[in-house]
């Protein structure tokens, strides 16, 4: 069993606090993902879990075991990198064997020529070779043995970085940014490559990343970092429909979601320049709230709905549009509120949409999200009612 | 535009070069032939290339049997792989330690280091010397090495090197279990070999021609290396007779003519990538 756990992480670099009070609990066998901006600390509790950097408070654990006071080597983990980190002078054969060889070796066993003096050390590098062998053969990557890193593609020396961490078949795989160095096909196929991996491992996986397709794709969970803090802790569907902070959702969901500044009226609703909208909120009149609502979400009138269906709508210019082939995102300029709202449609209506056209953006109640002016979500019963159904 | 210079320009610069080559040549050529020709040919008034009457055999057997030859191709040999050897074992673990690890002063140890390389050898010969005499090293093998064993061009160059080696590296290392020494020694040479290789040139080269230092501290003949040896040659051997004094100074710098022809393509690698004129 290897959950890890992390209990109230800090780290400073001089005086930047990288990262203030991070726990977490990460079950066994879990693939979870930390998501967030450069800058965000994520990598830095990766490396604080691998043992690569110390934390200044906090406790770490890795299966039953306190790892705070353990090296790197000990903690029963693999890393992956960024850089892949190959060592350049070794073949890809000799790239696999290196940990397994520190492992399982003394330095003595370890001098060239020892092989010959003693059939132990055969039999272990028997072993080892078969295990490089089985770790290739699993990641397709036979023929690659005999290179050199220098002679692979990056595709290539990705696979064997994923292959250096396996064969020392530890409880906990790290990965750190392993795809961002690929080109864009390359890193959806090891998407799937890396998800299927953690599949037949059945091993925990922690995964940082800065893109967000990575994380909804391939997770059981998300955190979602910013400022040093993990903001939200759960499954790639409730990051996206139900975050709990203002910055989760505006750093998750392409493109980005729409936010407009409302104004609490103290009638459990709020005040969108005019447009009234009923939230069961319990705040006094006149606060400063922000409306949160996903382009797919939103509708334009004469489409959804008529003015009078009862969907609220706000009247706008249409500035822009946006035709992806399977999407069709018209961004249409809010003068009322100073602030354009990007809604999307079926690119096969894109006629309908002349540039320049006046447009009514339905902005339909239960799909709305209101966050406080700290950011912080403020739930509405209608919310909970669309969510439990 | 690029395209094919005319020819011309070419050809001016193919003249430009060859005279260059001839001029950094001729003092060899000379010595070369000169180590050839019989003595009153050398002092003839008419300058030939070839010598009309063949004196190799005698000018060379007099420089090897005269004087130990060998035995300075011997010391040579031990001095500059010993130096050689030591720096390395130094250089190494402190440009890593300069480039890779984190600790306090740290920076004023690695500016200790560039003030290092600003001190000519010369400055700090005559403490040496008396260092060497207090601890009653003088005229060994261990005098011609020791004053050698640090070098600060080595450290700051491996040092540069080593900083161009990514930190994910060491760190996949370190998760793999192995120690910083197995880093330094198994990770970080191997990967800064082209730097080794050209340290280890300037390195030899340098020690194999130092004639000043083993000038001062060797005065037992066993003990020299080539350079001296030349010249106790030509003070009480051979006097004037440049035949087989020039026949000597062939056979000291052959072994590195020889091993520059065989690495010829990493010498001019090891020159520019630490862009320094040798």
């Amino acid at each position: 069993m290897a959950q890890v756990e992390l209990t109230g992480i800090a780290k400073s670099f001089g005086e930047v606090r990288v990262l203030r009070d991070v726990s977490l609990e990460i079950r066994d066998g879990e693939f979870v993902t930390i998501l967030g901006p450069s800058g965000c600390g994520k990598s830095t509790l990766l490396r604080i879990i691998a043992g690569l950097e110390r934390q200044d408070a906090g406790r770490i654990r890795i299966g039953a075991r306190t790892v705070d006071t353990l090296r790197p080597n000990e903690r029963d983990i693999a890393m992956v990198f960024q850089s892949y980190a190959l060592y350049p002078h070794l073949t890809v054969a000799g790239n696999l064997a290196l940990p397994l060889r520190m492992r399982l070796l003394s330095w003595q066993q370890r001098l060239p020529g020892a092989r010959w003096f003693s059939p132990h050390i055969r039999a272990v590098e028997r072993d080892i070779n078969r295990r490089v062998s089985e770790a290739a053969a699993l990641l397709q990557m036979e023929t690659l043995l005999p290179r050199k890193p220098a002679q692979l593609s990056g595709g290539q020396k990705q696979r064997v970085a994923v292959g250096r961490a396996m064969v020392r078949e530890p409880r906990v795989f790290l990965m750190d940014e392993p795809l961002s160095n690929l080109d864009a096909e390359l890193r959806v196929h090891m998407r799937a490559e890396i998800a299927q991996l953690h599949r037949r491992l059945g091993v925990t996986f922690i995964y940082v990343t800065h893109d967000q397709a990575e994380a909804m794709t391939m997770s059981d969970r998300v955190v979602v970092m910013m400022d040093g803090q993990p903001l939200q802790f759960s499954s790639p569907g409730a990051i996206y429909s139900d975050p709990v902070d203002l910055r989760v959702a505006r750093f998750v969901g392409s493109p980005r979601i729409n936010t407009l500044p409302g104004v609490t009226t103290g009638r459990r609703s709020i005040d969108l320049a005019g447009l009234e909208l009923p939230f069961d909120v319990a705040l006094a009149a006149g606060e400063r709230v922000t409306v949160a609502i996903r382009p797919a979400a939103t509708g334009v009138a004469g489409q959804h709905g008529l003015p009078g269906s009862g969907v609220p709508g706000l009247s706008g210019r249409l500035v822009h549009r946006e035709n992806l082939g399977s999407d069709l995102f018209l961004h249409a300029r809010i003068d009322a509120l100073d602030t354009t709202v990007i809604v999307r449609q079926d690119p096969s209506a894109i006629d309908a949409f002349p540039l320049g056209m006046q447009l009514q953006v339905d902005i339909p109640v239960d799909q709305a999200l209101a966050f406080n002016s700290a950011g912080a979500r403020i739930r509405s019963r209608v919310v909970a009612r669309a969510a439990a159904s | 535009m690029i395209g094919r210079p005319s020819p011309w320009f070419d050809l001016v610069r193919h003249v430009t070069l060859l005279a260059g080559a001839a001029v950094m040549l001729a003092p060899f050529v000379w010595m070369t032939v000169t180590s050839f020709k019989p003595p009153h040919e050398i002092f003839a008034a008419e300058l030939t290339l070839l010598p009309r009457q063949w004196h190799a055999y005698e000018n060379y057997r007099e420089a090897f049997t005269k004087v130990p030859m060998l035995r300075y191709l011997l010391n040579g040999a031990i001095v500059t792989s010993a130096i050689f050897a030591l720096q390395v074992l130094v250089a190494v673990p402190c440009a890593y330690a300069l480039a890779k690890l984190d600790f306090r002063g740290r920076g004023l140890i690695f500016a200790m280091v560039l003030l290092g390389i600003l001190i000519p050898s010369h400055v700090p010969a005559i403490p040496l010397y008396i260092m060497l005499w207090q601890v009653k090293l003088l005229n060994t093998y261990a005098a011609l090495v020791i004053p050698f064993v640090i070098s600060v061009f080595g450290i700051f160059l491996m040092r540069q090197f080593f900083k161009t080696v990514p930190d994910e590296l060491i760190q996949a290392a370190r998760l793999d279990g192995l120690s910083e020494f197995a880093i330094v020694w198994r990770i970080m040479v191997p990967a800064a070999m082209p730097a080794v290789i050209s340290f280890g040139i300037f390195s030899v080269v340098a020690h194999w021609n130092d004639y000043f230092w083993p000038l001062l501290v060797i005065n037992s003949r066993e003990l020299a290396p080539p350079p001296l040896g030349v010249a106790y040659f030509r003070n009480e051997e051979a006097g004037h007779d440049y035949g087989p004094l020039m026949a000597g100074a062939v056979i000291i710098i052959a072994p590195l003519v020889l091993a520059f022809l065989a690495a010829q393509r990493r010498f001019i690698e090891g020159m520019t990538m630490t862009g320094l004129k040798g």
